[in-house]
């Protein structure tokens, strides 16, 4: 290597770096980069067995939804961001594409009730999960989180946050449509 | 001009999902409850290993975010199950991702992870090396570029 060639190696040093941070800035611009890919995707879905929020002494199971698939919404009526999703989700579970299962985390039932009440309820069921015993076996961490379990039980997706419309064109339906394709 | 105001509120904004969307914690309900001080050193050890999901830069021993105490307290049953440390890592790992590790495991998939930092000194290094030695051929050569370096 020459001299000359030699004063060039900080700056390509320094392009490199560059290179670096903006690759790091780059990949951090989606609004959900801290939402966390779970591991359940194409996995079965955890078996769980909780009471319904309007009938508290029915138990419902993942047997009991087996056979076609739903959409799991997780909400709480502490949860903000759920009002914002909710007109949406109230219009996916009306253009009756799938179940829409509601599972009410860490809520109050009366406050729950009254959530339902007040903003519309488009859950086909509402399952309670008090103090997360399945919530920790779904990898549930917030709400809202939505997932799409298909006919045999299969997580097939997920979302974390609030659901919008390009979770909803980009994700959810596509997800869905793949279930007719290979059910 | 506007578009770079609407992405920086839109950068803000993105923050607040996280904030808002975690259940109102009624303050710690129920402080956890050692049997002995070996048992509360092991969770201590534990829980300062595992990723808050919430709160992506605390670990599970920092984080107030009800999902937190509600993961100590499964950390501490897995414990009291019978469960070793790795195989309490592993059930978490299988519900939360490999994320929820402070030292991800070595796999194919962290092998850059783990390997990387040294292959880059490596690099360093021998980049460094070459260049002193011939630095130290040269010094014969007077200086006529008017380099300051």
């Amino acid at each position: 290597m020459t001299r000359g060639g030699m004063r060039w190696i900080p700056l390509a040093v320094f392009g490199a770096l560059v290179v670096l941070l903006g690759a790091g800035v780059w990949m951090s611009r989606q609004p959900d980069r801290d939402a966390l890919p779970s591991p359940l995707i194409g996995k079965p879905a955890p078996d769980f067995a909780l009471p319904l929020l309007h009938e508290p002494e029915r138990v419902v199971s993942l047997q009991d939804l087996r056979g076609e698939p739903f959409v799991l919404n997780v909400w709480g009526s502490w949860c903000p961001e759920c009002r914002v999703e909710h007109p949406l989700l109230t219009r996916f579970a009306q253009s009756g594409r799938a179940r829409v299962v509601g599972y009410n985390w860490n809520d109050a039932p009366e406050d729950a009730l009254r959530w339902l009440e007040q903003y519309g309820n488009p859950y086909a069921l509402v399952v309670v999960d008090r103090d997360s015993g399945t919530a920790i076996d779904w990898g549930i961490y917030g709400a809202p989180e939505t997932f799409l379990v298909d006919a045999a039980g299969i997580v097939r997706w997920k979302h974390v946050g609030a659901l919008d419309e390009a979770a909803l064109r980009d994700g959810l339906l596509p997800a869905l449509d793949a279930l007719g394709d290979a059910p | 001009m506007n578009r770079v105001v609407v992405l920086l509120l839109a950068a803000a904004m993105a923050w607040l999902p996280a904030a808002a969307a975690q259940p109102a914690a009624g303050g710690d309900a129920a402080p956890l409850q050692f049997e002995d001080a070996a048992e509360a050193r092991r969770f201590r050890a534990l829980v300062a290993e595992l990723r808050c999901v919430m709160c992506q830069n605390q670990s599970l021993a920092d984080s107030e975010a009800l999902i937190a105490h509600e993961l100590r307290a499964e950390v501490l049953a897995l414990m009291r199950s019978g469960m070793d440390d790795d195989r309490i890592k592993a059930h978490l790992v299988e519900r939360y991702g490999e994320f929820v590790l402070y030292r991800p495991r070595v796999e194919p998939g962290t092998w850059l992870l783990w390997f990387g930092p040294g292959l880059l000194l490596l690099g360093g290094g021998v980049l460094v090396w070459r260049l002193a030695r011939q630095g130290g051929a040269r010094r014969e050569v007077p200086e006529d570029e008017g380099q300051e370096w």
